[in-house]
């Protein structure tokens, strides 16, 4: 108290306080959102999800501590749960039947190429989980896309290689079998809801997903704009083809229930480094991937297409940041 | 009904520390520092001269051209020297120094505390009570009242505003002259709206206080055309702009003044000036300021004689408490660090925050994440984040293009930013760009 002492003031401009939101809470924020999603493929895949998600998650970070250390000799940031973060989705992204070194290979991707070239996070273009994932799925197409069955509790069991529901109707379809024929033989709604399907390590309940989603809204993390923008072109665009033929085309809800829909819109479409700042940019990227979505998914040559929708729309964020722009208040309307 | 303004905006914590403590007046300083820029506009040129005798509310610097303001005499002494000093600004700025001796007040000033609510004056007499008894914004712009009391040719006043916001965190100085002066604020609201010509006023109120909602809303009912407008609590609604908007739904247009919206808005402070200044013939030579901090001992609102250093207003607060890391004049959002403690308060000085040194330093800032925060939170409807680089790359063209000069500079950007970068800073130096290069063209 003694005013007499000559005190050392700091000097800065406005504003002197802070929301105390940091770069780390977004990146924790996310990965608590991904919990309800992690325990059920825990409980669906057993012991191999977590190894999966384990080694992504080492690997990532250990590339980011390693380029940053060696390489670049930046500012060390591995603790920033950002590459964790990357981690764990792209463990969520492959089987968890899939070798660990090509694990290994998807992260050093994801990461080296796809985060750390362009300068490291909030520079690079596209999202680094789903440049790792592409690029696994191109090298090694057949370790991808061998889908290990729900175990559902069974933990220690050995997985069985089956096909994901999408893959199913796509074969089917290319057979000359109608939807009807189809339908019968696919897990039931509830299922692909709840999470007994075979697919990709974190997208098999959607629930779990959704129920992440909404932490994420609550904590201001993501708004509605992206999830919700893709989930609701996907059903209109499928539920238009379904009205048109419905032998042909499964109905808008499979689509959005299906595959890595819920996993695409809510975690990796939401990825704020490569998707557009404005409401009104995220609603135009949000359409974009949920057209270019079912265009792959209903007449391409692959059963799902989130991620390369995803990817494809990440490159024109820069046009849409740069053209949607907030209206400056006062400015004639 | 509550309202708002639409776009943008945050909410700090209140951490109104001292909005339950009432005004208490301070004793008058042995000493004061009567900078000769306290408004906007053109510095006031002294009229006394060393070893001059002055009374209390006596004229020591007249207003120099339109927007500039008279200073009077806070206390009366002598006049000891006009030096040069650092000021709560960060500037060293002209100072006339008064020693004082005894509290002696000009004989024209009625300093009893009745509440005169006759207005007798003609609203061209009103005018000049407030230019020569030096009325400046008391919101923080200081602007000099008495130019927003004309109506430019061709434009029509609809609405006068009183602003008794206050969405600064820590100050509580409007808050407590609300409680405490709310009679000769009605009668202030009169006395402008009568010089204006204009039918009616609203007093735009955060709902975070509501003693003064209730008390305001009461008076209010035996002044027709004086309405209480209850506001959701949200930063920067003090903001002239965003005030309008949240009352009115009208928008100034970009480059215009309120006037253009057809609104003329004073702060509560002012309101209250307003009426002393008309109804007491007293000069602006002293105002509320609220000292306060989280380990400050005694949160207080203090009754200050402008020109008082800074040091005087904290020692009757407790002192500077031990682990003090920032002294701010001003309210933590747009607030300015001082540099010395002997600095004066000013007209525009609403309060005196101590930030313990935990809350002092920034963090470092780290890559834009592109989350686009700054963006939802800009209330101009600007982009931080680009200004920011803009700035860094002296892109004048693109910077002027991106409405950079639209920025009110009330910091939710930086406040905001999770990577802590400082957007403000960079687009303060942007206008700056943006100024120098428009004055070169010229």
């Amino acid at each position: 108290m003694n005013t007499s002492v000559k005190k050392i003031f700091t000097v800065s401009p406005s504003p002197h306080i802070h929301s105390e939101g940091s770069i780390s809470a977004i990146m924790y924020g996310v990965l608590i959102a991904l919990i309800p999603a992690f325990a059920m493929s825990l409980y669906v895949f057993g012991l191999g999800a977590l190894v999966v998600t384990a080694t992504a998650v080492v690997s990532c970070m250990l590339f980011e501590w390693l380029i940053q250390r060696f390489l670049i000799q930046g500012k060390l940031t591995v603790f920033d749960g950002s590459a964790a973060l990357t981690g764990v989705l792209l463990a969520f992204n492959v089987p968890s039947s899939l070798p660990l070194w090509m694990i290994v290979v998807g992260s050093f991707v994801a990461i080296g190429i796809g985060k750390m070239s362009f300068g490291g996070l909030g520079q690079n273009p596209f999202n680094p989980a789903l440049v790792g994932r592409v690029f696994l799925l191109m090298s090694f197409p057949v370790q991808m896309t061998q889908w290990p069955q729900p175990l559902n509790g069974d933990f220690f069991a050995d997985a069985v290689s089956g096909a994901t529901p999408l893959a199913f109707v796509k074969e089917g379809l290319s057979k000359g079998d109608s939807i009807s024929d189809i339908v019968p033989q696919l897990p039931h709604m509830f299922q692909m809801l709840t999470g007994g399907i075979g697919g990709s390590l974190g997208e098999v309940s959607a629930l779990a997903l959704i129920i992440g989603g909404l932490y994420m809204l609550y904590k201001k993390i993501i708004t509605w704009h992206i999830p919700v923008s893709i989930l609701l072109t996907m059903f209109l665009f499928t539920g238009v083809l379904n009205l048109v033929d419905s032998q042909e085309y499964m109905s808008p809800f499979f689509h959005i229930f299906a595959g890595g829909a819920m996993l695409g819109a809510i975690f990796m479409a939401t990825d704020m480094a490569t998707s557009p700042m404005s409401p009104v940019g995220m609603l135009i990227y949000g359409v974009g991937i949920g057209v270019i979505t079912i265009a792959i998914r209903v007449f391409g040559s692959y059963p799902e297409g989130i991620s390369f929708a995803i990817l494809i729309m990440n490159a024109t964020v820069p046009i849409i940041n740069k053209n949607v722009r907030p209206r400056v208040f006062g400015a004639k309307k | 009904m509550v309202y708002t303004f639409p776009k943008g905006g945050i909410h700090p914590p209140d951490t109104k520390l001292a909005a339950a403590e009432s005004i208490t007046t301070l004793a008058v300083p042995d000493m004061v520092y009567m900078p000769v820029s306290q408004h906007l506009g053109v510095p006031a040129k002294p009229i006394v001269a060393r070893g001059d005798e002055v009374k209390v509310g006596a004229k020591i610097a007249e207003a120099s051209g339109f927007v500039s303001a008279f200073i009077h005499a806070p206390v009366s002494g002598t006049v000891q020297k006009i030096d040069k000093m650092m000021c709560a600004s960060g500037f060293y700025q002209d100072v006339i120094v008064i020693k004082t001796n005894g509290d002696v007040w000009e004989e024209t000033i009625n300093r009893t505390d009745e509440v005169i609510s006759d207005i007798s004056l003609s609203a061209e007499e009103i005018r000049t009570k407030v230019l020569e008894n030096g009325i400046v914004g008391m919101g923080g712009a200081t602007f000099p009242s008495h130019v927003k009391f004309i109506v430019p040719d061709g434009k029509k006043a609809e609405e006068l505003i009183i602003n008794g916001v206050e969405c600064e965190p820590y100050l509580s100085s409007d808050h407590r002259l609300m409680l405490e002066k709310a009679e000769e604020i009605f009668v202030g609201i009169e006395i402008i709206k009568k010089a204006i010509g204009v039918p009616v006023a609203y007093v735009g109120i955060e709902k975070n206080k509501p003693d003064a909602i209730e008390l305001f809303s009461t008076i209010a009912e035996k002044h027709p055309t004086i309405t209480v407008i209850p506001l959701e609590v949200k930063y920067p609604q003090g903001g002239e702009k965003q005030l309008i908007k949240a009352v009115t739904g009208k928008e100034v247009p970009i480059g215009g003044l309120p006037i253009d919206a057809g609104s003329i808005v004073h702060n509560v402070g002012t309101v209250f000036a307003v009426y002393e200044a008309v109804q007491k013939n007293k000069p602006l030579i002293e105002r509320v300021i609220t000292v306060t901090g989280k380990q400050v001992l005694q949160q207080s609102n203090f009754l200050v004689r402008i020109g008082t250093p800074v040091q005087q207003l904290i020692d009757a607060a407790g002192g500077v408490p031990e682990d003090t890391g920032k002294v701010i004049a001003g309210g933590p959002m747009m607030g300015k660090t001082i540099t010395s403690l002997n600095a004066p308060v000013t007209k525009g000085t609403s309060g005196i925050l101590m930030m313990p040194s935990t809350e002092s330093k920034r963090e470092e800032m780290a890559n834009c994440i592109r989350c686009g925060k700054c963006i939802s939170v800009c209330c101009v409807g600007v982009e931080p984040y680009l200004l920011m680089s803009l700035a860094e790359h002296e892109m004048v063209d693109e910077l002027q293009e991106h409405a950079v000069m639209q920025c009110i500079e009330c910091g939710s950007c930086s406040f905001s930013c999770p990577a802590h970068r400082p957007l403000l800073d960079y687009i303060r130096l942007g206008k700056n760009i943006v100024r120098e290069h428009t004055k070169k063209k010229k």
